[in-house]
């Protein structure tokens, strides 16, 4: 016998041979913006008829807890639309899950908060806040009322003193509340400070499903110059920031497609088990109504952590580009670009490129994967970053 | 005030936990508000924990449990009680176990 202490807590990250599991309970949402990768109507019958039902969820949640997923990430669409979600909420902490929810805090009734509130989710959840006032918010959002739910459920959330942190979406209606949206999440005792997370890289359609929507999407990213602009505006932390990841993840370019190692792994709405949240090509996917999540994990993904690239413009450019790292280039945004796994994606290029010109990695006109002397231009820029 | 573990006293596991097995480790997963000091804690337990745990199951009395531990482990008398009512209270403390009944 030993020992003084006899509970431990315990920290149990890079442990588990499963981290966190994605599950896209719907891909509905209440709100309509106009960015969104995924969304469909709230009353989308085809969709909704088609979504997994209760029981198939669960099965699907008691597989994960089975197989020792520590996590799950409830997402949607908006996961809170779907009838059944307390009673997945519930289902999934019974079977000693923690929950990451991530929603638009419209549908946090004072109900669904006194729950939160009882059985914590034991992760921070993450609501998408889409601006600061109404006329910014549903702007973005296309739904009238939409601002005074948003503010509600915030409001039932911070009333309970449940734990969660904000992000948003930078975007032309809300472009000029930057600032006031940094001082309004900087109230939110959880964000301990940190300036909450804006993306405006957007995805295209995921689902390739609608050319117009792409059109929009396409318009409504920030050029490679606005986002330098964004990105540095505090230079020396930017720099610091960007020398880390690059000491960390540098490593030689090559053509091996999946370099993120695939995962979190995403179940949609449909209970199709795919790679990412971001990559649904058919033939990547697994359909969990008529197999297993061991069977998926185990035989199915790892096959795909061997894919190469075929394209000769990927092979000529990506496979041999040192600022990979930096890069949003992946087999998911080629697939929603181009229908393909390894056709290099312009707009994210050229973003990797503004950043590195602005790093001093590379010269202006210079293409990063004819770069020659790459290993010591990174050394010589992580030395003067210390 | 620490409560006082008479060897007649009976416990079981709280509702307020889920314990998972993962990977032969064991895991108290927190269920309800306010168990541990974050509600984002997870905890373990070291061996001796463990085989404490595995035997509190609202059936038990805390002798038949030291007396089946006697069996398990080389240690004496007096330390296997040490361990046994060492354990009982932080896990009574952390709202992990409830008292079931005395026999």
């Amino acid at each position: 016998m030993n020992g003084d202490t006899y509970v431990i807590k315990k920290n149990l990250s890079g442990i588990l041979p499963h981290a966190q599991l994605d599950i896209e309970l719907t891909e509905r949402c209440n709100n309509s913006c106009i960015h969104c990768s995924i969304n469909l109507p709230a009353g989308d019958k085809i969709s909704s008829s088609r979504e997994l039902d209760t029981d198939g969820w669960k099965n699907i949640l008691r597989q994960a807890a089975d197989l020792g997923f520590m996590t799950v990430r409830i997402t949607g669409g908006e996961p809170l639309l779907r009838h059944d979600f307390s009673e997945l909420y519930i289902f999934a902490r019974l079977l000693g899950l923690k929950v990451l929810l991530f929603t638009n805090a419209r549908l946090i009734t004072s109900q669904i908060a006194d729950m939160l509130a009882d059985t914590p989710p034991l992760e921070y959840i993450e609501v998408s806040v889409y601006g600061m006032k109404k006329e910014s918010y549903e702007a973005v959002t296309g739904v009238p009322g939409s601002y005074a739910g948003f503010r509600n459920g915030i409001q039932s959330l911070l009333d309970r003193k449940i734990p969660f942190v904000v992000k948003g979406a930078l975007l032309p209606p809300n472009k000029n509340e930057t600032r006031e949206f940094k001082e309004w999440a900087a109230t939110i005792p959880w964000m301990e400070g940190t300036p909450p997370v804006c993306s405006m890289f957007f995805d295209l359609r995921v689902r390739r499903d609608s050319a117009l929507r792409n059109s929009i999407i396409y318009k409504l990213r920030v050029s490679p110059d606005e986002a330098i602009m964004i990105l540095t505006e505090h230079p020396e932390s930017y720099r610091r920031e960007m020398a880390e990841f690059f000491d960390r993840f540098a490593s030689p370019s090559n053509d091996r497609l999946f370099t993120c190692g695939i995962g979190p792994a995403c179940v949609d709405a449909y209970g199709t088990l795919q790679p990412c949240m971001a990559l649904r090509l058919p033939d990547l996917t697994y359909d969990l109504k008529k197999g297993s999540l061991k069977e998926a994990l185990t035989s199915v993904f790892p096959r795909m952590r061997e894919m190469r690239a075929e394209n000769p413009l990927y092979l000529e450019r990506c496979a041999r580009c040192f600022l990979k790292p930096m890069c949003d280039q992946c087999p998911a945004k080629s697939w929603s670009e181009h229908g393909t796994l390894d056709t290099p994606v312009e707009y994210f290029c050229k973003i990797a490129h503004s950043q590195a010109l602005f790093l001093g990695l590379i010269k202006k006109g210079e293409e990063a994967w004819m770069v020659r002397d790459s290993e010591e231009r990174i050394k010589d820029y992580l030395q003067k970053s210390r | 005030m620490t409560k006082s573990i008479g060897t007649d006293m009976v416990f079981a596991r709280s509702n307020d936990v889920v314990a998972r097995e993962i990977d032969g480790m064991l895991i108290i997963v927190p269920l309800t508000a306010g168990v541990g000091d974050m509600e984002d804690d997870l905890f373990s337990m070291n061996e001796t924990g463990t085989a404490i745990w595995n035997m509190i199951d609202g059936k038990k009395t805390i002798k038949e449990i030291i007396s089946g531990l006697k069996e398990e482990f080389i240690a004496g008398q007096g330390e296997i009680t040490k361990d046994v009512t060492g354990i009982v209270e932080e896990l009574l403390k952390r709202r992990m176990i409830v008292e079931a009944a005395s026999s």
